[in-house]
């Protein structure tokens, strides 16, 4: 029997090498007469380790992290395809590496374990098992389902994803659709495109229920340029679904239709905000619109849609397969099932991390995390992406809970942690942020698209002692004004990384005591 | 990206056009699918067929080129033989982005937005390759690399250039 090799052949794996370490290993084998099955697996979200190759034995699976096509010749040496883990890549058997065998693998459980292109091996581990219990179901009771999960927009908005669709399914329409907002532009995210290059047929079975709960039946995938890969795997997947019979004018036999078409976007990160991103398919400029009305009710073509990001939809197969109780079981306070952390920036152990809530950010930066890959301490984390706060350390007790967050004027938003360590200038952090929505902006509203530009060049007079104290009286008026006079999340959180890194690092800025009183 | 003749664009386009025409219609959703389609082909979207497309789509000169010019992905010049895209975003910046970015300013001799010398290579900066648990990363043409030391950066350049020699 041949022996079967596990190089990903996702996006992270490939940016360090993975295809010629896969090339490499075949040459070497061919060479040494062994007989091997290659298999091109996902990421099991351990960054860090990438590639990680892994080599099945009796025994279950034995990895190999940081694999270099270099070190090929020599694990064969070791006779690491026989499982022997002498070699110093060696980590023994894949599940029990502390990083991984201590997280709550709910959505992401299949991710690095299966052939993410075969339906096959999607099946033999338990997918579609939720559609199948969804098409004995009524609309209302998949939506009732949905909503008892407790399941809120794991795109950052945390609103509850049942009521949205329970709009959906109330609101008349000759037409409704599913729309998926894969547009992951945010610093510190992967999980999307971790789910959609080594699972994705977790999203489009999750897409289809949705479908089938609210009577929509017609669904966009809307990917950034910047993801080829996923959109490749994605394409590749909904073609086997239709040729299977589990996408089309017969969903598994129901009689219900559900069509499924990517959408690939172009670059512009304003279109992750759910109405830019509508008005993008329509082929229009990602123009941000003005709501009421809401995409629930007058949504893509004017027609009711669900809108809901990546995660949402591929937490959705568990839930109608499982049960709703059993979902509802993880978590603290209204933050229920798991969240996936995706930790990043300078860290020594990067990765994806799907925990319950409830979890701290000390226990992510240190416990999975590591520490930081400088080996300095760490000085500030900024959670939820660029419109995310920064915190400082008296903040890295708080419970990872979309209240706990909002409470410390901070965002929880989709579990992206950025790690700064203590060379960072929050400064010039605040600078950028600012910086990036003017070049981001739309256009439509001026706190933004003004505003943003005005707040670059206040930070720059901060930071040349140009009046300091009265500029940053103007910052804050400045960030009062993008807060609560933008159209949407752009221009009205830019402010949320702004004003924590002056409040909590302000001699950053120059600030000394006082400053702002004797303005 | 193989970049053609453009005086061949009109054919291109007419054909991309006739593929997405649907139940003999060519709905504006359909605009972004054909800008992309142009660029995969040529490699950018001549302003030349700005009108072509407006007349197409029953849509203005302005509306066509103001959906062109919204999106930074679209590019209204020919592209440059290799381009070479280092990330901005935060995460990037944390593991010395800004040390990369000075280092890739120097190696191919020009800033951002810019071509270099020889017209060989593009410098431009994304938002974000989603690469932030192995930053810092680039993409180089189609390839994303990641944990892109200086010294890396150097060996994936000249890696870049013999093959568009070859």
């Amino acid at each position: 029997m041949s022996i079967r090799i596990y190089v990903p052949a996702d996006s992270a794996a490939l940016a360090l090498g993975a295809d010629d370490v896969a090339s490499a290993i075949v040459r070497e084998a061919a060479q040494r007469g062994i007989a091997i099955e290659l298999v091109r697996n996902g990421t099991r979200g351990l960054l860090y380790l990438e590639p990680l190759v892994e080599v099945g034995t009796p025994d279950g699976r034995i990895g190999f992290g940081n694999v270099d096509e270099d070190d090929v010749a020599a694990l064969f040496d070791a006779g690491f395809h026989h499982g022997e883990s002498t070699h110093r890549l060696s980590l023994g058997p894949v599940e029990q590496i502390p990083y991984l065998a201590k997280q709550t693998r709910l959505t992401f459980a299949r991710c690095g374990v299966t052939d993410p292109l075969s339906l096959s091996d999607y099946e033999a581990h338990g997918g579609y098992r939720g559609l199948r219990q969804a098409i004995t179901m009524t609309g209302a009771d998949i939506v009732a389902a949905v909503t008892a999960s407790g399941l809120r927009g794991r795109g950052g908005a945390a609103f509850p994803t049942g009521i949205k669709w329970n709009t959906v399914l109330r609101a008349p329409g000759y037409q409704k659709y599913i729309v998926c907002n894969a547009d992951e532009g945010d610093s510190g995210t992967f999980a999307d495109r971790i789910v959609m290059e080594s699972d994705p047929f977790v999203l489009i079975e999750g897409m289809t229920i949705a479908g089938l709960a609210v009577g929509a039946t017609r669904g966009y995938i809307y990917v950034r340029s910047e993801y080829p890969h996923a959109i490749a795997a994605l394409n590749h997947a909904i073609g086997t679904a239709t040729r299977a019979g589990l996408l089309g004018q017969n969903v598994a036999g129901s009689g219900r239709a559900f069509e499924l078409e990517v959408r690939k976007g172009a670059g512009a990160y304003i279109c992750g905000e759910e109405t830019a991103l509508l008005e993008s398919i329509e082929g229009k400029r990602g123009v941000v619109r003005a709501k009421p009305p809401l995409p629930a009710l007058a949504g893509l073509f004017g027609q009711p849609t669900v809108i809901n990001n990546v995660l949402s939809l591929a937490s959705v197969p568990v839930i109608l397969d499982q049960g709703a109780q059993f979902y509802q079981d993880f978590g603290m306070g209204r933050s229920r099932g798991t969240l996936p952390v995706q930790l990043a920036g300078n860290i020594k152990h990067g990765g994806l991390i799907e925990l319950a809530f409830g979890v701290t950010l000390r226990e992510i930066l240190y416990d999975y995390g590591g520490g930081s890959a400088s080996g300095r301490p760490i000085k500030a984390v900024q959670v939820g992406g660029p419109l995310g706060a920064y915190l400082p350390e008296s903040q890295w007790d708080t419970p990872l809970d979309y209240e706990a967050f909002a409470a410390l004027w901070a965002v929880l938003g989709h579990g992206g942690i950025v790690v700064h360590d203590d060379s960072a200038d929050m400064a010039n952090l605040a600078r950028y942020a600012m910086e990036f929505c003017a070049v981001e902006s739309c256009g439509k509203c001026t706190p933004c698209r003004i505003g943003s530009t005005r707040g670059v060049e206040v930070i720059d007079k901060i930071r040349a002692d140009d009046e300091r104290p009265k500029q940053v009286i103007l910052l804050r008026s400045l960030c009062d004004t993008m807060l609560n006079g933008s159209l949407c999340a752009m221009g009205g959180m830019t402010p949320y990384p702004v004003l924590s890194a002056l409040n909590h690092f302000p001699q950053d800025f120059g600030q000394v005591a006082g400053d702002e009183l004797a303005a | 990206m193989q970049a053609l003749d453009t005086t061949d664009a009109p054919r291109v386009i007419g054909d991309i056009l006739d593929l997405h025409v649907q139940h003999g219609v060519l709905g504006q959703d359909a605009l972004l699918p054909v800008l992309h389609a142009i660029q995969d082909r040529l490699g950018f979207i001549p302003p030349d067929a700005v009108e072509g497309l407006a007349q197409a789509f029953n849509l203005s000169r302005a509306e066509v080129h103001g959906v062109i010019t919204f999106y930074h992905y679209f590019k209204t010049t020919p592209p440059a033989r290799c381009t070479v895209q280092v990330c901005r975003a935060e995460a990037c910046q944390s593991m010395g982005g800004d040390v990369l970015l000075s280092h890739a300013r120097q190696a191919l001799g020009c800033d951002l937005h810019e071509h270099s010398a020889d017209g060989g290579f593009a410098l431009e900066p994304v938002y974000c390759l989603g690469h932030c648990a192995t930053a810092p990363a680039i993409m180089i043409n189609d390839a994303v690399h990641a944990k892109v030391t200086p010294a890396r950066f150097d060996k994936l350049l000249a890696k870049a250039t013999t093959k568009e020699a070859a």
